[in-house]
């Protein structure tokens, strides 16, 4: 098991740049997800680590080793791709062994070797079963019973989920979640949805373009974007964003919306403007009819517990989630208040968030 | 705009019973979606109300006639698949005005033309008229797809599973648009989808087959919070209801096997302690997971709990729901 450290990561495909400069470390033990949308660098970067690509220039450092430049042979890492690849002709056994057998190990060792990856898998009674006739769940478990029967240093995992439905795809979450709780191995994974990173991940990186837009925890991540791309691509539905002209001075406390002021947490840097927007997530938006900020509901939609009702304010359009008790109707104008302590400020041009008392310890710290 | 009344719907397909004995009435400008997974015979309900299959037995009515007898284009009724099918060789704007020209139809050129605009301007799509069907995105090609139901005022929409070939923020987008045409228009909806955020969003009625029983039909709220089994109360709620032995928490219900707790309806601070086995940050909440006496359960929990995996907390069960040995509700 390994902590792996990445400097300055950059690859470029003739004159595309796929990867920019990526800075992270990944700790001894953690699961790390690579989040973004497809074509960010995301899949670049794991087949980086994982030797399957040559970096253009940059570091990559395994468990205290900087292998940037070796070949994937010499890393001691293990890859799960989408399409679990297992071979056809051989059963369940042979196709976990497989890799052992090919390092040499001695027989008996590795009939207790597969036998110990079976038992964590839960696959002990399918052993000696050809892989043809597996359900695509068994098939994923012995995709994976290949990859850790070596205990490799670490593991990096392309969307392996992927082309599961959506029911199964939660049951696997979970099942690889709670897998990784037991085996405790450092782990690189690979995805574009947002709802699994934040599900599986320990710490989430957010790339788009080729550069790292932030790097955090989830609950970091989802509290304190860094960047207007990042409130906008986690979560659903999206942070809010509304729009204002204006300048806003370093130690302010509040912005005003036409004639309203809405207190947010304490601004530690000034913002210039001249296009502001504040973002607010959903939840943090309350219905309150004393409020002098109005918006029309346009939509409700019940989902059980909550419901999102979407409504036409002056700065745009806005999406707030609340107790599906509370009965609202379409058309009715209602007051609108936020949680002031969660609000986060945009400069609209560079899209970055602006420091205040409630993100500089995640953006700075 | 129409009721449509099914009555006691049957219909086989060699050995597999599709659907089996369906009754069931669609008010005047509902919007009815029918949930279930694969092969639940959702499908099929709606090509039997088209008239594409006809039933062994049963009778379909709209607006208080049979319509048995009638042809599908005698039907009056517009169906949008889950498969964009345009005229590849026309604009959207001919692909648009299509079913306005056909012969049963068969409308002026100028009131084809402002019904066009209005629904492209409906579906954002106005800017792309003139372009070529095959000139646009999977998103756009199916809201042309249905536009193209749109155009006409049928008594009755037919959709199957239309958003499902589109990605998540346009499913989400086109919801909401949809919801609003059915407001807007007063139509009569037929929605199938395996989606249950679909379902529970947009309809005014759901109805829930199982292998083609309709076990269940009543408001998404009604659906949700009164599931008449098991099957039905792990058709809503994400995440799933929790189910249970019946005597978990103590003294259960005579004659329940299971005990049914929706995550918010497990409260913390007294009862049993249960064990935290993982936390999952999910943003707007709190997912935890615990084990109980050999049970898996899942809870929610305030978004910035300090809770940590290995801790206990006690918890209690609140108006929970109880279902006998074969899965049915006791009241």
């Amino acid at each position: 098991m390994a902590e792996i450290v990445i400097k300055g990561l950059r690859k470029e495909f003739g004159s595309f740049t796929a990867v920019q400069s990526s800075t992270f470390t990944v700790r001894d033990g953690e699961f790390f997800m690579l989040l973004g949308p497809s074509g960010c660098g995301k899949t670049t970067t794991l087949r980086m680590i994982a030797g399957l690509e040559l970096p253009t220039s940059g570091e990559i450092w395994i468990d205290g080793e900087e292998v940037a430049q070796k070949p994937a042979s010499k890393r001691d890492i293990a890859f799960v791709f989408q399409m679990f690849a297992l071979y056809p002709h051989l059963n369940v056994r042979r196709n976990i062994s497989y890799p052992l057998v090919s390092q040499g190990m001695p027989k008996a060792q590795v009939r207790e070797k597969v036998a110990e990856v079976a038992k964590i898998l839960g696959i002990e009674n399918i052993l000696d079963r050809p892989v043809g006739g597996l359900s695509g769940g068994d098939r994923q478990r012995v995709a994976l019973g290949r990859a850790i029967v070596r205990r490799p240093k670490a593991f990096m995992m392309d969307e392996p989920l992927g082309a599961l439905d959506a029911e199964f795809r939660e049951h696997m979450a979970e099942e690889l979640r709670a897998l990784h709780d037991r085996m405790g191995a450092t782990t690189v994974y690979v995805t574009h949805d947002q709802l699994e990173a934040m599900q599986m991940g320990d710490k989430i990186v957010v790339m788009n373009h080729g550069v790292v837009e932030q790097f955090g925890t989830p609950q970091q991540v989802y509290d304190h974007p860094a960047t207007m791309f990042v409130a906008n691509f986690i979560g659903s539905p999206a942070m809010n964003f509304l729009s204002f002209q204006g300048h806003v001075a370093r130690g302010a406390t509040a912005v005003t919306l036409g004639d309203t002021v809405i207190p947010m947490p304490e601004l530690q840097e000034a913002a210039p403007g001249p296009d502001l927007v504040l973002g607010v997530r959903p939840e943090h938006v309350r219905l309150d009819d004393a409020s002098p900020y109005r918006g029309r509901i346009l939509a409700t939609e019940y989902l059980g517990t909550s419901q999102i009702v979407t409504l036409s304010a002056p700065n745009g359009q806005i999406k707030a989630r609340i107790p599906s008790a509370r009965s609202v109707r379409t058309g009715d104008t209602v007051g609108l208040t936020f949680t002031a302590f969660t609000l986060a400020l945009f400069d609209k041009a560079s899209g970055r968030a602006l420091r205040t008392s409630a993100n500089a310890e995640v953006h700075h710290g | 705009m129409a009721e449509v009344v099914l009555s006691g719907l049957t219909k086989s397909f060699g050995a597999t019973l599709a659907l089996s004995d369906v009754s069931l009435t669609i008010p005047d400008g509902a919007f009815v979606v029918l949930l279930g997974p694969t092969g639940a015979g959702k499908t099929t309900t709606l090509r039997l109300i088209a008239g594409l299959d006809r039933p062994d037995a049963g009778d379909v009515r709209i607006a208080g006639a049979s319509v048995m007898g009638d042809m599908p284009a005698q039907r009056d009724v517009a169906m949008v698949f889950q498969q964009y099918s345009l005229y590849p060789h026309m604009t959207v704007r001919d692909n648009l005005a299509f079913p306005l020209r056909s012969p049963i139809l068969n409308r002026p050129e100028a009131e084809i033309t402002k019904r066009v605009a209005e629904v492209a301007s409906v579906l954002r799509i106005a800017h792309k008229l003139d372009n070529k069907a095959t000139q646009l995105s999977g998103g756009e090609m199916q809201r042309v797809s249905i536009g193209r139901a749109l155009v006409r005022a049928p008594r009755i929409y037919l959709m199957d599973e239309p958003l499902s070939s589109l990605d998540a923020a346009l499913r989400a987008e086109l919801r909401v648009e949809l919801k609003r045409i059915h407001q807007d228009l007063g139509a009569t909806f037929l929605y199938v989808t395996h989606d249950q955020v679909e379902a529970m969003t947009m309809a005014t009625h759901v109805g829930v087959l199982d292998h083609g029983w309709l076990v269940q039909f009543g408001t998404p709220r009604e659906i949700y919070e009164n599931p008449v089994s098991t099957y039905v109360a792990t058709r809503l709620g994400q995440p799933r209801i929790n189910l249970l032995p019946a005597d978990l928490f103590g003294a259960a219900r005579p004659g329940a096997a299971q005990i049914g707790l929706r995550p918010e309806h497990i409260l913390q601070g007294d009862g049993p302690e249960a064990r935290v086995i993982r936390v999952e940050h999910l943003g707007d909440q709190t997912r935890l997971h615990l084990h109980l006496a050999g049970h898996d359960l899942i809870t929610l929990s305030d978004p910035h709990t300090p809770l940590k995996s290995g801790e206990m907390i006690a918890i209690r069960p609140e108006n929970p729901l109880w279902f006998d040995a074969s899965g049915n509700r006791l009241l």
